[in-house]
């Protein structure tokens, strides 16, 4: 993989969108992996004991969905300079084969003087955007 | 039961350095599905000019989540954790973190508010590699849900809120380490 050269970068342009299915034993995956044990990501009982209708995806899975999306495009993971999301809903998993899938699409914003590209990312689950203001500030060639 | 305002400005550093392993950062690319060659192939790392494989764009969270732990057993803060739940994130990184860094991590309390019943708690970690320099800046926003239906909006969520900053940060000091 080689460095995107900003060159061929046009703000608009649209990121290769990403499809991901997030099920339960990719949350303990990644409970193990980012050591947040946070039982509401995998125990159906604690999660309803605190309200939710279910147990959750880790905010910070999602998150890491989005950064593909954009490490992929950019060729170098290494270029991500910044990167900021807000969690504005829950990723609902189910306790099925199928688990929920996870829609990721991106554009460039913003084309800057100093090299670096501004990327928006929108996250999408069971028809509801799952991140706010979801942006990835990339340094291409 | 509100957070002490007086927080604001305190800091604490993660106990220990981390070292970053190549099979650590592997273990994270497969969990987040992520087949990047940098993550896993020094050669393929090293033509891209780094010395070692590099960490995806999230990792740092686990040295984030490690220096939260002395904020969070604070008795003196007192906060629930399992009323707490993420509202958002936010990194800049000074240059990638790889394999073969110590990196050491400190944590800082920059914002404690109350709103709509919730507490709003804003950390930052500062990590920084064996030479001292900057390597992350990790910036969460935790929601302290409060007890009396606090979340407001129908059985709480990974941080439901309308608050958090996400700041467009750019890698401030120059260059990266490439």
């Amino acid at each position: 993989m080689t460095l995107r050269c900003r060159t061929e970068v046009a703000e608009g342009d649209e990121l290769p969108g990403l499809h991901v299915r997030v099920t339960r034993a990719g949350l303990v995956r990644y409970a193990g992996a980012s050591g947040d044990f946070n039982p509401i990501h995998w125990n159906e009982r604690v999660a309803r004991e605190v309200g939710l209708p279910d147990v959750v995806a880790h905010g910070m899975l999602t998150m890491a969905l989005a950064s593909r999306l954009v490490t992929a495009w950019a060729g170098d993971p290494g270029a991500v300079v910044a990167f900021a999301v807000r969690f504005t809903r829950p990723v609902v998993v189910p306790d099925d084969a199928e688990g929920t899938l996870v829609e990721l699409s991106g554009k460039v914003a913003q084309r800057r003087d100093d090299g670096t590209v501004l990327i928006t990312i929108t996250a999408r689950a069971a028809g509801q955007t799952v991140l706010g203001k979801a942006t990835a500030t990339v340094a291409l060639a | 039961m509100a957070l002490d305002p007086s927080f604001v400005g305190r800091s604490y550093p993660a106990a220990g350095t981390y070292q970053v392993g190549r099979e650590k950062i592997r273990e994270f690319a497969e969990a987040i599905g992520d087949g990047d060659a940098l993550y896993r192939d020094p050669s393929a790392a090293r033509s891209c000019g780094y010395p070692d494989v590099i960490a995806p764009p999230t990792f740092a969270i686990i040295l984030s989540l490690r220096a939260q732990q002395a904020l969070i057993s604070d008795p003196e803060l007192g906060l629930d954790y399992s009323r707490v739940v993420h509202g958002d994130q936010a990194f800049i990184h000074h240059r990638p973190i790889r394999a073969g860094d110590e990196l050491a991590a400190t944590l800082h309390v920059d914002g404690v508010r109350t709103m709509g019943g919730n507490d709003m708690l804003t950390v930052r970690c500062e990590i920084t590699d064996g030479a001292g320099d900057p390597v992350t800046t990790a910036r969460s926003m935790l929601v302290v849900r409060g007890s009396d239906g606090g979340g407001s909006d129908g059985g709480g969520s990974d941080g439901r809120c309308s608050d958090g900053r996400a700041p467009d940060g750019r890698a401030s000091d120059g260059e990266r380490d490439r």
